[in-house]
């Protein structure tokens, strides 16, 4: 049961999240966007997404930290665990609540805004739905696991952490996930059932992160040339050389 | 010096009726798909008027466009990179869709469906956004004629500038239309401020477009364009603009907006540009400068210089030929009568406009005094300092000068033009008075009262060798999917969507330029065999026989 859970299920979605984004990209580009509804209601939005956006983005600057750097790396920089700890439960803390606090902002107005309701899509609402299940779990995490200590004291990074990097090295290990307490396997499965239905909803646009814009001219010019080739000449036709 | 071509128009405000069919065939062609309700790539406002969307022009409060530094560098008025980057969660600047109008249908249904009853059922206002019943309140065109304008001409941005006290008397006593496209400029500030680099100027003819596979929805276009002609399709998610009807420019029709306009106010032409400039010319200090700045932006096309140059750019011996024919080079610098919409903004804008002299006219005619005359018509542009400032607000940044020198040329055109009409002497003293001569002055009032179609519109064709690779362009822009959402995978959806056929356009320019309505002149050899019942045959089947002999 164990290996289903963390090993087969974990990739099934990994492998659904890669190839359903290629594919997406490569049939879809045209619905690949945002879908804002900022011209619909902006008094909720101006407060929600913001807190919401840059929320998730320190929610996911520290996943990346947590999961990605081992232990034995912060401790040859001589920091102590209870540092690491005090550093990253405060500012997971603080990311985790503006993520929260954006998304029931979000969600009430998604309700309760008559035009922002009726453009939602049922992929919009499986979504939300997800999103609300992981991010609660993951604060739940943090609050009854690192600071009131339920369930006795645990150390993701030497559990979780460590079954996540297996998992990225396709050598992975269940029994550490499987030991893991209820609520970290709950939120590691839910999430992994959001990057399943990731490239199917709205959230594709996080890969478009217009950081290019930092670096490039601000006028775009395009000639001919370099439009030769949006898509492929169907069977039978060749292009001119010119 | 690096040449460049750019597709640019002109419209002569004087002879604008405000009949909004401009308004009417774009939105048919362009604009009619879920979404796009509440967007009009061409608008026609009444001036002085608050414009589409409302306010649009105040830049104070919604930062379009590019302004100057204190080191004198041109910037985004709304903020550069970082700005637009931490601003992208919630575009601080966007209009809401009141600014623009909350689009509406009617349930016309109760009209039939209604019970009987004792009252006539009434088919009420219903939101195409959220579906319910709704109060209209504004639209695209809320002030047309200055209608209600008592209640909301005060807050008409120009108008503001102007002194207070002058209100009043301004709106009895001028009034005229301003059809407005997307500018196309030379330096786009919504191509500037859109962070996924989806919306591009053409090399080949300056036309501004937004790639839909590439837009992402930020929305950042939006708001740094001034003029406000970039839309949030709502449906699609995807910003969408006048697309200067680049599949009919492609074979050389004019734009639809221009085809189908009565008063015949619009002029479509090649202009020649140093691209090497165009930074320099927006960066002017001054304003007032901006005007001549952009003035000398463009490059004289009967120049030998230029021509080489153009052509070592690629550019090929027909443009340069309909850049020289360009009726937009001869208003813009030859007659010196258009001028461009808020060169204050900064963004070399390519839709330029003759200001209209008909109020004025209309002001000495009311007065009982000749309104042809070119002393009376000279005393009124001087006395009506209260228009006269407000068009220089719209086309000068405020600088009179150039405003009241195109108003003089017209109305010394209109006087000199009697005389001839009339069959008395024409009087050279005219033209003289406002710098022309006479055969430029016969040639302008050619150009402005009787041109034909061709001259009109001198749009050099795409060429054959490029159709190729301009069709598959057309597969990137504006409206490839109709009504938007995903394409499907399987069935008819499917694929990538079918290019706008350039032949379709080709047949069109054929059929509209044919010298005979609508009948192909072989027409007597055709026989239409759905009307054959199958009995012997009908006249012109075959061929006759040859008698035998």
């Amino acid at each position: 049961m164990n290996e289903f859970l963390f090993v087969v299920v974990p990739y099934i979605c990994l492998t659904t999240f890669v190839v359903g984004h290629l594919w997406r990209y490569h049939y879809d580009k045209f619905g690949w966007t945002t879908r804002s509804s900022q011209l619909y209601e902006n008094r909720l939005l101006r407060i929600g997404s913001p807190l919401f956006h840059f929320g998730m983005l320190g929610v996911v600057g520290g996943h990346i930290i947590g999961l990605l750097v081992p232990q034995s790396w912060t401790d040859a920089v001589r920091i102590s665990e209870h540092s690491y700890h005090v550093v990253a439960v405060t500012g997971g803390l603080l990311a985790g609540a503006a993520a929260l606090a954006g998304m029931v902002i979000l969600i009430y107005r998604r309700r309760t805004v008559g035009p922002v309701f009726s453009a939602t899509t049922r992929m919009d609402k499986v979504m939300y739905a997800f999103l609300a299940v992981v991010i609660v779990l993951g604060m739940w995490n943090t609050i009854a696991g690192s600071i009131m200590t339920i369930g006795g004291e645990y150390n993701y990074r030497e559990g979780v952490s460590v079954w996540y990097r297996s998992f990225l090295a396709f050598q992975p290990d269940a029994s550490l996930m499987a030991s893991a307490p209820l609520g970290f396997q709950l939120h590691a499965l839910a999430a992994f059932g959001l990057f399943a239905l990731w490239p199917f909803t709205r959230l594709v646009h996080v890969f478009s992160a217009p950081v290019g814009y930092l670096t490039r001219p601000y006028i775009v010019y395009r000639t001919r040339d370099e439009q030769l080739g949006s898509h492929q000449p169907r069977r039978g036709w060749d292009r001119i050389s010119q | 010096m690096r040449v460049m071509a750019q597709m640019a128009m002109v419209m002569n405000l004087d002879k604008c009726i405000g009949c909004h069919t401009c308004s009417v065939t774009c939105k048919q062609a362009w604009t009619n798909r879920t979404g796009t309700e509440y967007i009009w790539f061409n608008n026609v406002e009444t001036r002085p008027g608050l414009g589409y969307p409302r306010t649009y022009e105040d830049q104070e409060k919604w930062k379009g466009g590019w302004e100057r530094n204190k080191r004198g560098r041109l910037v985004l008025k709304g903020g550069g990179r970082f700005k637009k980057l931490l601003t992208i969660f919630s575009n601080p600047k966007l209009p809401s869709i009141g600014e623009y109008y909350e689009p509406w249908t009617y349930d016309y249904s109760t009209l039939t469906d209604a019970p009987a009853q004792e009252h006539t059922p009434v088919a009420r206002p219903k939101s195409l956004i959220s579906g319910n019943d709704m109060k209209i309140e504004w639209s695209a065109n809320w002030d047309d004629d200055l209608g209600g304008s008592t209640a909301t001409a005060h807050r008409d941005p120009m108008l503001q500038k102007i002194s207070d006290k002058v209100k009043f008397e301004f709106e009895q006593t001028f009034m005229f239309y301003l059809p407005r496209i997307c500018e196309h400029c030379l330096n786009p500030s919504c191509a500037a401020s859109c962070p996924s680099g989806a919306i591009y100027k053409r090399a080949e003819d300056g036309i501004v477009l937004v790639d839909q596979d590439k837009c992402r929805g930020w929305r950042m276009c939006v708001s740094g364009c001034p003029y406000k002609k970039v839309y949030f399709n709502h449906k699609t998610g995807k910003a969408e603009k006048c697309t200067f009807c680049f599949p009919r420019i492609e074979v050389g029709l004019p734009t639809v907006c221009s085809e189908t306009c009565v008063g015949r106010l619009r002029y479509i032409g090649l202009m020649l540009y140093d691209a090497d400039k165009v930074l320099e010319a927006a960066s002017t200090e001054d304003d007032h400068g901006l005007y001549e700045a952009q003035r000398e932006v463009f490059l004289d096309p009967f120049d030998p210089d230029v021509m080489r140059e153009a052509e070592k750019a690629g550019i090929a011996r027909d443009w340069i030929e309909a850049a020289q024919r360009s009726p937009i080079y001869a208003l813009i610098n030859t007659y010196k009568v258009a001028l461009p919409l808020h060169p204050e903004y900064r963004t070399m804008p390519m839709v330029w406009y003759i200001p209209p002299l008909s109020p004025v006219v209309d002001v000495v005619q009311e007065t009982g005094e000749d309104a042809e005359d070119k002393g009376n018509l000279f005393a009124a542009i001087d006395a009506l300092r209260i228009p006269i400032e407000y068009l220089a607000e719209l086309f000068t940044a405020g600088d009179v000068g150039p405003v009241d020198a195109v108003l003089k040329k017209l109305a010394a055109m209109r006087c000199y033009m009697r005389d001839i009409n009339m069959g008395r002497d024409p009087d050279g003293t005219i033209p003289a008075a406002v710098g022309m001569s006479e055969e430029q002055m016969y040639d302008m009032y050619r150009l402005l009262a009787i041109a034909k179609y061709d001259e009109r519109y001198v749009i050099p064709p795409a060429h054959a060798e490029q159709a190729h690779s301009l069709e598959e362009l057309a597969t990137e822009c504006s409206v490839s999917a109709y009504g938007g959402g995903q394409q499907d995978l399987f069935g008819e959806g499917s694929g990538v969507p079918t290019p706008i056929a350039v032949e379709n356009f080709q047949m069109l320019q054929d059929r509209q330029t044919a010298d005979t309505l609508a009948s192909p002149a072989d027409k007597g050899a055709r026989v239409n065999l759905l009307n054959w019942d199958g009995k012997g045959s009908p006249a012109g089947l075959f061929p006759p026989r040859k008698k035998d002999s």
